[in-house]
C-alpha cells in the first residue's frame, strides 16, 4: 500500500517535482560557471573569433566592384562575353557616370587596384582614364554654354532640375553612393528632383542628383550655389541625341525651357562622338574585350577568384582554368611548408628525445641547471636567434670557417647551408626544440623508473626495456610536442625569409607579401583560410589516428 | 546619486579647460609621429628637419615610427580601423601614389603647401617633374646601384664597371646579391640581353620580353643571394659573402666611407627613385595642420640641402643642389657622392611607375614562380 500511494513524480522539499528544481540548480550553477568564464570568453571572441571571420569574409568578398560601377555592371549583363567585340555605347555611358561619381569620391583607382590584380594594367587604365572624365564632360559644357550662356549659372541649373515628385530618384541616388563610398549619406540635399525633367532628361537628372548629394554632404556646400560637374553637362549632351528628349522638349514649358529649346534646336553643334570612342581615346585598351571580360567575371559581391588563385587556378569566361605554369607558386609553397614542417618535426624528435630523457634522469637539483640551458634560448629574441644563425651558417661563416680549417672541406668548395632549405630547417629546429622537449620532459618525469627496472630483472635487454616499457609511455609527449612544433612551424614566417633563400621560404611569406607588399588582403586571406583549413584537417586526423586523448602535457 | 553628480561635475570642469586650452592656442597639435625607414636614413632626418622643427616650436613632442616599410598596409589597417595615429609618413614614391591610389593621402597643393624657392621659384618649378601624383612631397633622389669587393677583383681584370659585368660570371666568377624582386633587375637583365633602354619597358610589357627577361637572371641564377633588406647587400659585401651586389647607394656611402670597407660603387644603370614625405587623410583638424606646418618647413631649400650633410641622398629641389656642402662628421664634399652628380649619372633609370604599378604584382608572381623552380 505504501509504495504504490505516490505514482506521480518525486517531489522536493518546496512541492516542486525534483526534475525540476535539480535542472534549476544545475542551470545557475552553469551560468555561474559562464559568468565566470565571460571575460575571457569576450576576451577570445573579440581579438580572435571575430578577426578570424573577418579574414574569412575577406576571401571571398567582392562588393567594390558592383559597388562603385553599378549600373556598368548592370548594363554588362546584355553583353556577349564570348565574342571578340567590347561592349556597346550604353555601357561606356554608364560607365562614364560611374566612374566621374567614384573620381569625385577617389574610388575608381581603388577599382583599377582591384581588377589589376587580374589583369596587368587595368590600374593605370582607370587612373589614366580617371584624369579625362573631366575634359570629356568640359566638351559637352562648352558646346552647351556656347549655346546659351545659362547653362553658365548654378542657379538656372538648380531652378531647371528641381521640382516635385522626384525624391525615389533622390533617395535611389543616394543608396548607390552610400553603398560606393561605405558611409550613410544621410541628411539634407536641400534639392528635390522635378520628376517632369527627370523623365524627360534621365542622364541629366541621375547625374545632377549625385552632384547634389556630394555636394551638400560631402563638401558641404549649397546645392543651388554650386556650379554642376562635367558629367552634368555630359549627361545633358548625350539626352539630346535621344530623340524622344528632344520631342518632350519641344513641349516643356518648365523652368529653364528657353535655354532647353536652344540646345535642341543647335544639337548639331554638340559633340557628336560616341562615349566609347572618348574612352578609347583615353586608352585604347577600354576597347580590349579581356579587360571586359574581367570588369563581367569580378563584378558580383562575392568571388570565389582568390580561393582559385589561391591554388593556381584562374577564373575564365569558360570556367576554371590552371594557371601559366610560370604562374604556378602556391599549390609547391603549401606542400613545401608542410613537408618541411614534418622534417623539421622529426628532427625535433630525434635531437629534443635524448635531452628530455636525460633531463628527465638527473637528479633533480643538476636537472634545473640544464634547465635553464633548454630554457634561456626560448627567452631569448627570435630574431637574435635567426640572425645569429646566419652569422654561424653563410659561406664565411663560423661553421664553414672550422670546417676548412679542419681540413674537411675545400675553401673554394665551402658548404651552402644557408639562404635554402637547409639553412631553414637547422635554425627552425633549434628555435622549436623547446617546444618539443619541454612536454617531452613533464611526460617523462611522471614515468617510474621501477617500471624499467621491472623490464629488466625480468630478463629484457636495454632495448627491449625501452622499446617495450618506456618508450610507449613517453608517446604522449611526442605527440603533444609534434603538434605544437608542427602547427607552430606551418605559419612560421620570420625565420624562412631571414636564412630561406629561395627554396626554403613557406607560404605564409607569400602571405606576408600580400598583406603588406601587393596589397592583396583577399588572397592574402584565401590563402591564410587554407592554411586554417589544413591544419584543422591535419589535426583531425591526428585525433582519428592517435586520439588526441593520447597528447599530454604534463603528469 | 551624489557621486554622479559631483562625478559629472568635474568632468564638465575638466572638458571645459581642456577646451579652453586648446581654443587659448594656435589649432596645431602639440605632438607629431613621425614615420621613417630607421638607421642612418632617419637619423638625417632627424638632425636636419625634426630638430631644428622642434627648436622652432618649444613644446612640441615628436615620436618617430619606423614602419614605412609596411606604411601603405599599415595606413590602410588604420584607415578602417578609423583611428589614424600617424602625421606625416615617409614612403617612396612608388607607395605614395598607391596611398594616393586608395585615398588615404591627402592631395598636396604645391603652391600653397610648400616653400618656394628663396631666389623665389615656385616649389611647383623647383621640384619640377619629382612632384609624382598628387599626393607625394618629394624629399630625396636615391638611386638602387651596384657596389663590389675591390680585393675580389680578379687579377689582371678591370674592376666591374658595367652593369653587364653583373651577368658576366666568366669574367667575375663570384655570388651576386640581388634584391628578392622583379623591379630593377629584370630591367637590367633586358639591358644587358641586348634591349635598347628606351625599348625596355616596352619589352617587358610582353610576356615573351618578361621571360626573356627570366632567362637572362637565371645565366646568374645559381650565384644570387636574395636579399629583402637594405642592409643585407652591405653586410654581405662586408662578410665577403659575395663579390658584387645592388642596393640603396646611401648604404654603399655608409659602407665605404664612414666603416671603411673595401668596396668600389659601380654607378652604372643606377636606377633613381624618390622618397619623400604624404599627409595620412581623415586627420583631425589640429594635427592636419602641424603636419602641414611641419611638411612646409621640413621640404624647403635649406632643409633638404642639410639633410645631405648626413647621408649621401640627393636633395629634391633644383635650388637645394648648390647649398650641398661637406659632411658633418667627415668632412668630405658630398656632392661627389650624390647619385645625381654628372660623373656618376652617365647612364641612369628613372623608376617607372606608371608601368610598375600596373605590372607588379603580375610580373612578381612569375618572378616567385621562377625563383621557386
Amino acid at each position: 500500500m505504501a509504495d504504490t500511494a505516490q505514482t506521480g513524480p518525486v517531489l522536493a522539499a518546496d512541492g516542486r517535482p525534483l526534475k525540476q528544481t535539480l535542472a534549476r540548480t544545475l542551470r545557475r550553477e552553469k551560468l555561474r560557471a559562464l559568468l565566470l568564464i565571460a571575460p575571457l570568453l569576450i576576451f577570445v571572441v573579440v581579438t580572435f573569433i571575430i578577426p578570424i571571420l573577418s579574414m574569412l569574409g575577406r576571401s571571398v568578398e567582392n562588393q567594390i566592384v558592383s559597388h562603385t560601377l553599378p549600373t556598368t555592371v548592370e548594363a554588362l549583363q546584355d553583353w556577349d562575353a564570348d565574342g571578340d567585340t567590347p561592349p556597346g555605347e550604353e555601357v561606356f555611358q554608364s560607365l562614364y557616370f560611374d566612374m566621374f561619381k567614384a573620381a569625385e569620391a577617389k574610388q575608381h583607382t581603388q577599382v583599377g587596384n582591384r581588377l589589376n590584380y587580374e589583369q596587368p594594367g587595368l590600374s593605370s587604365m582607370f587612373r589614366s582614364t580617371g584624369r579625362d572624365l573631366d575634359n570629356m564632360g568640359e566638351e559637352f559644357q562648352d558646346a552647351l554654354e556656347d549655346i546659351d550662356p545659362a547653362f553658365k549659372d548654378a542657379g538656372f541649373w538648380f531652378e531647371l532640375m528641381s521640382g516635385e515628385g522626384g525624391e525615389a530618384l533622390l533617395e535611389d541616388r543616394r543608396d548607390l553612393y552610400a553603398a560606393m563610398v561605405g558611409e550613410s549619406m544621410r541628411g539634407d540635399v536641400g534639392f528635390v528632383p522635378s520628376a517632369e525633367v527627370a523623365e524627360m532628361l534621365p542622364l541629366t537628372a541621375a547625374a545632377y542628383a549625385d552632384f547634389a548629394i556630394w555636394t551638400a554632404i560631402e563638401d558641404e556646400d549649397t546645392v543651388a550655389e554650386e556650379r554642376p560637374w562635367e558629367a552634368v553637362y555630359a549627361g545633358l549632351g548625350l539626352d539630346l541625341r535621344n530623340e524622344d528628349t528632344l520631342g518632350s522638349i519641344a513641349t516643356y514649358s518648365g523652368p529653364g525651357a528657353e535655354a532647353l529649346k536652344a540646345a535642341a534646336a543647335n544639337v548639331g553643334q554638340l559633340p557628336q562622338e560616341d562615349l566609347r570612342d572618348m574612352f578609347a581615346a583615353s586608352d585604347e585598351d577600354w576597347l580590349d574585350p579581356d579587360a571586359w571580360r574581367i570588369v563581367a567575371l569580378y563584378s558580383p559581391d562575392y568571388t570565389t577568384g582568390y580561393f582559385l588563385n589561391s591554388v593556381d587556378l584562374q577564373k575564365t569566361i569558360q570556367g576554371v582554368e590552371a594557371r601559366p605554369t610560370n604562374q604556378q607558386i602556391y599549390i609547391k609553397l603549401f606542400i613545401r611548408t608542410l613537408y618541411m614542417s614534418l622534417i623539421i618535426t622529426g628532427s625535433c624528435i630525434l635531437l629534443g628525445y635524448p635531452v628530455a630523457w636525460i633531463l628527465a634522469n638527473l637528479p633533480l637539483r643538476t636537472a634545473n641547471v640544464l634547465m635553464i640551458l633548454v630554457l634561456l634560448p626560448f627567452w631569448t629574441s627570435l630574431l637574435v636567434r635567426t640572425s645569429a644563425w646566419k652569422v654561424l651558417l653563410q659561406q664565411q661563416g663560423v661553421i664553414n670557417e672550422i670546417l676548412v680549417w679542419l681540413g674537411f672541406v675545400d675553401d673554394a668548395n665551402r658548404l651552402i647551408i644557408m639562404n635554402n632549405a637547409t639553412g631553414t630547417i637547422i635554425a627552425m629546429t633549434h628555435i622549436l626544440l623547446p617546444f618539443m622537449i619541454l612536454p617531452l620532459y613533464s611526460v617523462m618525469k611522471t614515468i617510474p623508473p621501477t617500471y624499467l627496472r621491472a623490464a629488466k630483472s625480468l630478463g629484457a635487454t636495454n632495448f627491449t626495456a625501452f622499446w617495450r616499457v618506456y618508450f610507449p609511455q613517453s608517446v604522449p609527449g611526442i605527440g603533444a610536442g609534434s603538434i605544437l612544433v608542427f602547427i607552430l612551424s606551418i605559419g612560421y614566417y620570420i625565420t624562412p625569409e631571414i636564412v630561406g633563400g629561395t627554396d626554403g621560404v613557406f607560404i605564409s611569406n607569400r602571405i606576408a607579401y600580400h598583406i603588406s607588399s601587393s596589397l592583396n588582403w583577399g588572397l592574402a586571406a584565401a590563402l591564410g583560410t587554407i592554411l586554417l583549413i589544413v591544419v584543422l584537417a591535419l589535426y583531425w586526423c591526428y585525433d582519428r589516428i592517435v586520439g588526441i586523448d593520447n597528447v599530454k602535457l604534463g603528469g | 546619486m551624489k557621486l554622479t553628480t559631483t562625478l559629472l561635475a568635474t568632468t564638465a570642469l575638466t572638458v571645459g579647460t581642456v577646451a579652453a586650452i586648446a581654443g587659448g592656442h594656435a589649432k596645431m597639435a602639440d605632438s607629431m609621429t613621425l614615420v621613417s625607414w630607421g638607421g642612418a636614413y632617419q637619423k638625417s632626418q632627424v638632425n636636419a628637419y625634426s630638430d631644428p622643427y622642434v627648436e622652432m616650436n618649444e613644446g612640441l613632442e615628436v615620436v618617430w615610427d619606423e614602419s614605412s616599410a609596411e606604411a601603405v598596409a599599415k595606413l590602410r589597417a588604420m584607415d578602417e580601423a578609423g583611428n589614424i595615429t600617424w602625421d606625416v609618413v615617409d614612403v617612396v614614391a612608388a607607395d605614395a601614389l598607391r596611398l594616393c591610389d586608395e585615398g588615404l593621402a591627402i592631395e598636396i597643393d604645391p603652391a600653397e603647401d610648400l616653400a618656394a624657392a628663396p631666389d623665389g621659384t615656385s616649389a611647383e618649378e623647383d621640384f619640377g617633374e619629382l612632384l609624382v601624383g598628387d599626393c607625394f612631397i618629394p624629399q630625396i633622389v636615391y638611386s638602387t646601384t651596384f657596389g663590389y669587393r675591390t680585393d675580389m677583383v680578379p687579377e689582371g681584370v678591370d674592376a666591374p664597371s658595367q652593369i653587364c659585368d653583373v651577368f658576366d660570371l666568366e669574367k667575375y666568377p663570384g655570388k651576386r646579391s640581388l634584391e628578392k624582386r622583379p623591379i630593377n633587375n629584370v630591367e637590367w637583365a633586358l639591358l644587358c640581353d641586348g634591349v635598347a633602354k628606351e625599348d625596355v619597358y616596352d619589352v617587358l610589357a610582353t610576356e615573351e620580353g618578361q621571360q626573356q627577361a627570366l632567362d637572362k637572371l637565371a645565366t646568374i641564377k645559381d650565384d644570387v643571394i636574395w636579399w629583402s633588406a637594405g642592409a643585407d647587400t652591405p653586410q654581405l659585401l662586408a662578410d665577403g659573402e659575395v663579390f658584387m651586389g645592388s642596393t640603396y647607394n646611401g648604404r654603399l656611402f655608409a659602407a665605404i666611407e664612414e666603416q671603411d670597407q673595401p668596396i668600389g660603387m659601380m654607378w652604372d644603370a643606377q636606377v633613381f627613385d624618390l622618397d619623400g614625405w604624404i599627409i595620412p587623410a581623415n586627420l583631425p583638424e589640429d594635427r592636419l595642420n602641424r603636419a602641414k606646418d611641419f611638411v612646409k618647413f621640413a621640404t624647403d631649400t635649406q632643409r633638404l640641402a642639410d639633410q645631405a650633410k648626413y647621408i649621401s641622398y640627393g636633395p629634391a629641389r633644383a635650388s637645394s643642389a648648390p647649398l650641398v656642402g661637406q659632411h658633418a662628421t667627415l668632412g668630405i664634399d658630398m656632392a661627389p657622392h650624390m647619385p645625381t652628380d654628372p660623373n656618376n649619372a652617365a647612364n641612369t633609370f628613372l623608376y617607372n611607375y606608371e608601368f610598375w604599378a600596373d605590372y607588379r604584382d603580375d610580373i612578381d608572381a612569375k618572378f616567385q614562380a621562377w625563383l621557386a623552380q
